[in-house]
């Protein structure tokens, strides 16, 4: 590998909660200063950040808590969660092409107990609500329900098929220490008794766990992790895909209703990058606001075919002992929903080997955010 | 009552909501190639145009997605019926079906409907009724 390669170096969290206590800001630099510590760096060293577009904690109050004297690249991904991986992809293309030597990625919020994405629009924040909010489309279940229901329709699937993985999720967060769900793992029973959301497609367990948390990573490239000691995961492909006329809510004009095209396209982008195949994959971390995604996904890598996600689930190949332990944290619904930043840890941990439900042997992990992704890998 | 929350017209959308204003669903189309686009854009992708007219829909067509919208822990909230429609002319836009029961013992998709306009209180949208032939 050369050492000019990209790598996470470190990674740093706060817990993931309902209700932190503490400001944004706090969590920002809580889990910043642990990702940079975590790597061997000093703040002195960091000269970069990556963050989303809407993360409200301002750079340079950032780096007013932590001691970094000089910032020469500064960037922010666009749209919400599905830009989580995309944060490394500018920080790996940063450090490579030598823009900056140590970039900082991060994202904090109170999700939970500040603003909380799931409520209804107050204002039409966006030209594109336009076409969604005055026929009563004003949350992200409604939005999100309306593709999903075409793709529950021309399947044959039932809510029941969603809680499938909302249970796998939830027996991996039930061995997590830092999972919100921590020793309370599910019965498709328990999933089917809580209640609608936007009946009949998803039902409360269907849906991200809002949270209060910070996540952050340290990126730089092999030789400097090397000098430092850390122990770093390499960067084997990252991209993100926007494509005409998509959306990353409002995906209603592409022609197949039924597909996630972004992914698909996410996918053959990062195969190609890290000359590998949907099967090298080990252990693949899955952006899941809500559980049907996951199954748009699990198709738009080729981890099964077109409508084969529900048995794909049924038949256990993305839970303990199966053939692509899936979202090992957690996920979004299991352990926290830190706008899919936490499921980058994740994925630093398995092939570190310090996962808490580690899966012996990974050298291949995906992280997917959907329209971003990245593969790291020995 | 149902109540609405009004679109917020710009430069870009101003022509639809006059439409609608005026009972009439349009659809932009470029005056130089004659693609239609929706949501509307400014310029047009096909051929690079600034040449942006309006073409007036048939308003019919077909369902293409539905869901019954109702806040989950607001049951005061009227329960309406959302729909994706996929129009004859090709465009699609998401809207609502109005005249029907808002539940979920019945398959919607694929059923045929047509336009309607309905003044919600001052605001006017466009709304779809099943038509009354099915094709």
């Amino acid at each position: 590998m050369s050492g000019k390669r990209a790598v996470i170096a470190g990674i740093g969290h706060t817990e993931f909660s309902q209700n932190s206590g503490r400001s944004t800001m706090q969590l920002a630099a809580e889990a910043s200063l642990a990702s940079i510590r975590d790597a061997g760096f000093s703040p002195t060293e960091v000269d970069g950040t990556v963050t989303f577009s809407m993360d409200t904690n301002d750079e340079l109050a950032l780096i007013r808590s932590l001691g970094v004297p000089m910032l020469r690249f500064c960037a922010r991904t666009r749209g919400g969660g599905g830009g989580a991986s995309a944060t490394v992809q500018l920080a790996a293309a940063a450090v490579e092409s030598g823009q900056a030597d140590a970039v900082l990625v991060y994202r904090a919020f109170n999700e939970r107990s500040g603003h909380r994405f799931g409520q209804p629009v107050q204002a039409n924040p966006d030209p594109v609500w336009n076409w969604a909010s005055p026929f009563s489309l004003n949350t992200p279940a409604k939005v999100y329900s309306l593709t999903f229901q075409r793709y529950m329709y021309e399947f044959g699937l039932t809510n029941e098929d969603f809680g499938r993985y909302t249970v796998v999720a939830r027996d991996w967060a039930s061995t997590n220490p830092n999972a919100q769900f921590y020793e309370r793992p599910i019965t498709l029973q328990d999933h089917q008794d809580s209640r609608w959301i936007v009946e009949p497609i998803l039902r409360k367990l269907d849906c991200c766990l809002e949270s209060d948390g910070g996540v952050a990573l340290l990126i730089t490239t092999a030789e400097r992790a090397a000098a430092h000691g850390s122990d770093a995961v390499p960067i084997l492909a990252s991209s993100a895909i926007q494509l005409e006329g998509g959306h990353e809510m409002f995906a209603y004009y592409h022609d197949d209703l039924c597909e996630y095209p972004e992914g698909r396209v996410l996918g053959e982008q990062l195969y190609r990058q890290a000359g590998i195949t949907a099967a090298d994959i080990d252990v693949a971390m899955i952006y899941e606001n809500f559980s049907p995604i996951v199954f748009l996904q699990l198709e738009a890598f080729g981890f099964c075919g077109r409508g084969e996600a529900s048995d794909f689930i049924k038949d256990g190949h993305i839970g303990r002992g199966g053939s692509l332990p899936t979202n090992t944290n957690g996920g979004l619904l299991g352990e926290g929903y830190i706008h899919g930043m936490n499921n980058i840890v994740e994925g630093v941990r398995q092939l570190r080997g310090t996962s808490s439900n580690q899966i012996s042997g990974a050298e291949h992990v995906l992280v997917s955010a959907g329209r971003s992704g990245i593969i790291l890998g020995r | 009552m149902t109540t609405v929350r009004p679109p917020i017209s710009d430069f870009d959308d101003a022509f639809f909501w006059e439409g609608i204003n005026s009972q009439k669903l349009l659809i932009q189309r470029c005056g130089d190639c004659s693609v239609l686009r929706h949501p509307p854009t400014p310029i047009c992708a096909n051929c690079g145009s600034m040449n942006n007219q309006a073409t007036e829909s048939a308003g019919k067509g077909s369902i293409l997605t539905w869901i019954i919208s109702q806040h989950p822990t607001e049951p005061d909230e009227e329960p309406r019926i959302v729909i994706l429609v996929q129009l004859d002319e090709g465009t699609r836009i998401v809207s609502n079906l109005i005249d029907v029961a808002p539940t979920h013992d019945q398959v919607l998709n694929d059923k045929r409907v047509e336009v309607c306009f309905v003044d919600y209180d001052g605001t006017i949208l466009p709304q779809f009724r099943l038509a009354e032939m099915q094709s």
